[in-house]
């Protein structure tokens, strides 16, 4: 009997591979993929670091040439200081990391007491907080701005901060589902031997529950960040100071006053650290957008 | 009570006490939790917070405002259906539908096959798999408004385009990408295909390991070529995630926003204004200062529609996820 794992072999069979015609068919169309691949998802990449240190003049005449004439890497210095796009890039790590803090925070702590803690409303409330998973974010936009605008308890506009953007990336049901989900999956054994011990609600949280469930936080620490980096129309809407404004909103405005080549210099810059953390983290990425794929998309 | 000597009065009878007796070694339960229900709250108090200001609050507001008048000087009054009338009335959301439906429709044309027939491909690699879904991710990692502002510079209308320039080797073009009306929606696809399609291929790459081999092996037995077992097993096999794909693009394509925003905001010709595009321009663009009401009113509506199709696809992972 074969004990093999799955994933171990695909369609073609083993003894289909010691053929001829079938493992040079799958070598060409490999090839032929690879090849796709390299033109289709590098090649743009390539295309735009290349552009981003050549001269306006030449990529507007020539924009295929291999080599440029000139190679002007002052566009990346420009870019970074006369165009500023460190203030922007700062904007951008900032709102990414505190969205990423007050996600984490929510879906821990409410993941916790729906799932170890298991208060009798427990029930109720998880469905109410997973309900909003059928709402569409697109209905929350105006009434969500018109929140952020005047907010409850608050008293005052939340509008130009940074709040505006960090609290409401809180209310994210799916993250709060996937904690709940990994703290109900952990060994309840080890819950009731941490209590015999002596150790209260907070102590099992932060010694016993965080500690074993690095996985599911770095999972939803990707996601968020990710989210956070990518989004463009909530920040357009509630940071109008430019000088707040993280890159994906302020680079539109950026093309109609800036020229081309120090323009591109500023996408490439913009792309550099997603492209490298991807390339840091490959297997975390790939495999939080597989499970994207089970639980979420 | 008693005297009713009905059937159900019988059956209950017993049944009642049985709980009853079951429940009292439970009796210590409430005390115990009435101090940890403090510690609880604690807990939940964040969630309880964001989730109540920034969710609930809002979808209530939501609902509320599609049947108020709402600016922000005076306070709101309620107007019935008027909201909804006026945006059922616009002719403008007539073509934002047609269009909307038109970029979905492509979307799935572009995007649904092809990364499909990669991840087939990609799942026999042997060799520096890795390489293969990292070029395949590649583009997703690329933020989508650059993503788009680089498109935006490859578009270029003149014969220099890098489009143009690619397609004038083989004789074709020049072509107006983004100015020609019957062209631009297809070139916002295929930009938001390029940006999207590495997802979906790395979905398909881990449902493909989840089937079982043994399912091959016994296909061989009988015989079976390679089309075979790609039709009747590793098809049929995929059902569940390519249905699930399915609705998540049409949930994400019925609400795009970027790439008609930024490439075209709605032109040529309001080729390209999408539902979500109209609802932006209700809000937050008009003259008048901001229609509130129409604006919610429309999103409602949308969102009734995608509502349907989350519940199918909420019941569909669950039930996925489960077996």
């Amino acid at each position: 009997m074969s004990t093999r794992l799955r994933g171990d072999r695909g369609v073609i069979a083993p003894t289909d591979w010691k053929r001829t015609r079938v493992r040079w068919t799958a070598r060409t169309a490999h090839a032929v993929l690879l090849a796709a691949l390299v033109a289709i998802g590098l090649g743009p990449m390539l295309w735009l670091a290349k552009s981003a240190v050549t001269p306006t003049q030449d990529t507007l005449r020539e924009p295929l040439a291999l080599w440029p004439n000139g190679i002007d890497l002052a566009n990346l210095s420009e870019a970074w200081t006369r165009v500023e796009i460190d203030q922007y890039f700062f904007n951008t790590v900032a709102l990414a990391a505190g969205a990423w803090a007050v996600q984490l925070l929510v879906a821990a702590t409410g993941g916790y007491a729906l799932a170890v803690l298991r208060p009798r409303y427990g029930k109720v409330l998880s469905g109410v907080v997973l309900a909003t998973l059928f709402v569409p974010a697109v209905v929350l936009l105006v009434p969500l701005y018109l929140t952020v605008l005047d907010p409850p308890l608050l008293g005052t506009s939340l509008l130009n901060t940074f709040w505006a953007v960090w609290l409401p990336a809180g209310a994210n049901a799916f993250n709060v589902l996937l904690m709940q989900r990994f703290f109900s999956s952990l060994p309840k054994e080890v819950f009731e031997a941490a209590r015999v011990d002596g150790a209260g609600p907070y102590r099992l949280f932060w010694s016993i529950v965080l500690p074993m469930s690095k996985p599911i936080i770095g999972v939803v620490s990707v996601f968020a960040v990710i989210a956070s980096w990518k989004d463009f129309l909530w920040p357009m809407l509630v940071l109008p100071d430019p000088d707040l404004q993280p890159l994906s909103v302020r680079l539109p405005a950026l093309q109609r006053f800036v020229e081309l080549d120090v323009f591109l210099a500023a996408l490439a810059i913009s792309t550099l650290i997603p492209v490298v953390l991807f390339l840091a983290f490959q297997r975390m990425f790939l495999s939080s957008a597989g499970l994207g794929g089970a639980i979420k998309g | 009570m008693a005297t009713t000597r009905t059937d159900h009065g019988r059956i209950a009878a017993p049944a009642r006490a049985v709980p009853r007796q079951a429940a009292r070694p439970g009796r210590r339960g409430p005390r115990r939790s009435r101090r940890s229900g403090l510690h609880t709250l604690v807990f939940l108090l964040p969630m309880l917070l964001i989730f109540g200001v920034f969710s609930w609050f809002p979808i209530g507001r939501a609902i509320l405002m599609s049947f108020q008048q709402t600016n922000l000087v005076t306070d709101p009054t309620f107007v019935g259906l008027e909201n909804f009338q006026t945006v059922l009335a616009d002719p403008l959301l007539w073509t934002a539908v047609k269009n909307t439906l038109y970029f979905a429709f492509l979307a799935l044309l572009f995007g649904y096959p092809i990364p499909l027939v990669a991840a087939l491909l990609m799942s026999e690699v042997r060799r520096a798999k890795g390489l293969f879904s990292a070029l395949a991710y590649l583009p997703v990692v690329v933020p989508p408004v650059v993503a788009v502002l680089l498109w935006k510079v490859f578009y270029d209308p003149g014969p220099e385009g890098v489009f143009n320039t690619l397609l004038g080797h083989v004789g074709l073009g020049p072509y107006a990408w983004l100015q020609d009306a019957d062209i631009a929606m297809p070139s916002l696809v295929l930009e938001a295909t390029w940006a999207a399609a590495g997802g979906t291929i790395i979905i398909y790459l881990a449902a493909l390991t989840g089937v079982d081999p043994t399912l091959y092996e016994a296909a061989e037995i009988d015989g079976a070529g390679i089309w075979h077992k790609i039709w009747h097993i590793t098809l049929p096999q995929l059902r569940g995630i390519l249905l699930i794909t399915f609705i998540l693009q049409i949930i994400g394509t019925a609400q795009v926003f970027l790439e008609p925003f930024l490439f075209t905001d709605g032109g040529p010709a309001n080729s390209t204004v999408t539902v979500l595009l109209l609802i932006y321009r209700y809000a937050f663009t008009s003259s008048l200062g901001g229609d509130y009401g129409a604006a919610t009113a429309l999103s409602l509506m949308l969102a009734i529609v995608l509502a349907l199709f989350s519940a199918l696809y909420f019941r569909l992972t669950r039930s996925w996820s489960s077996s």
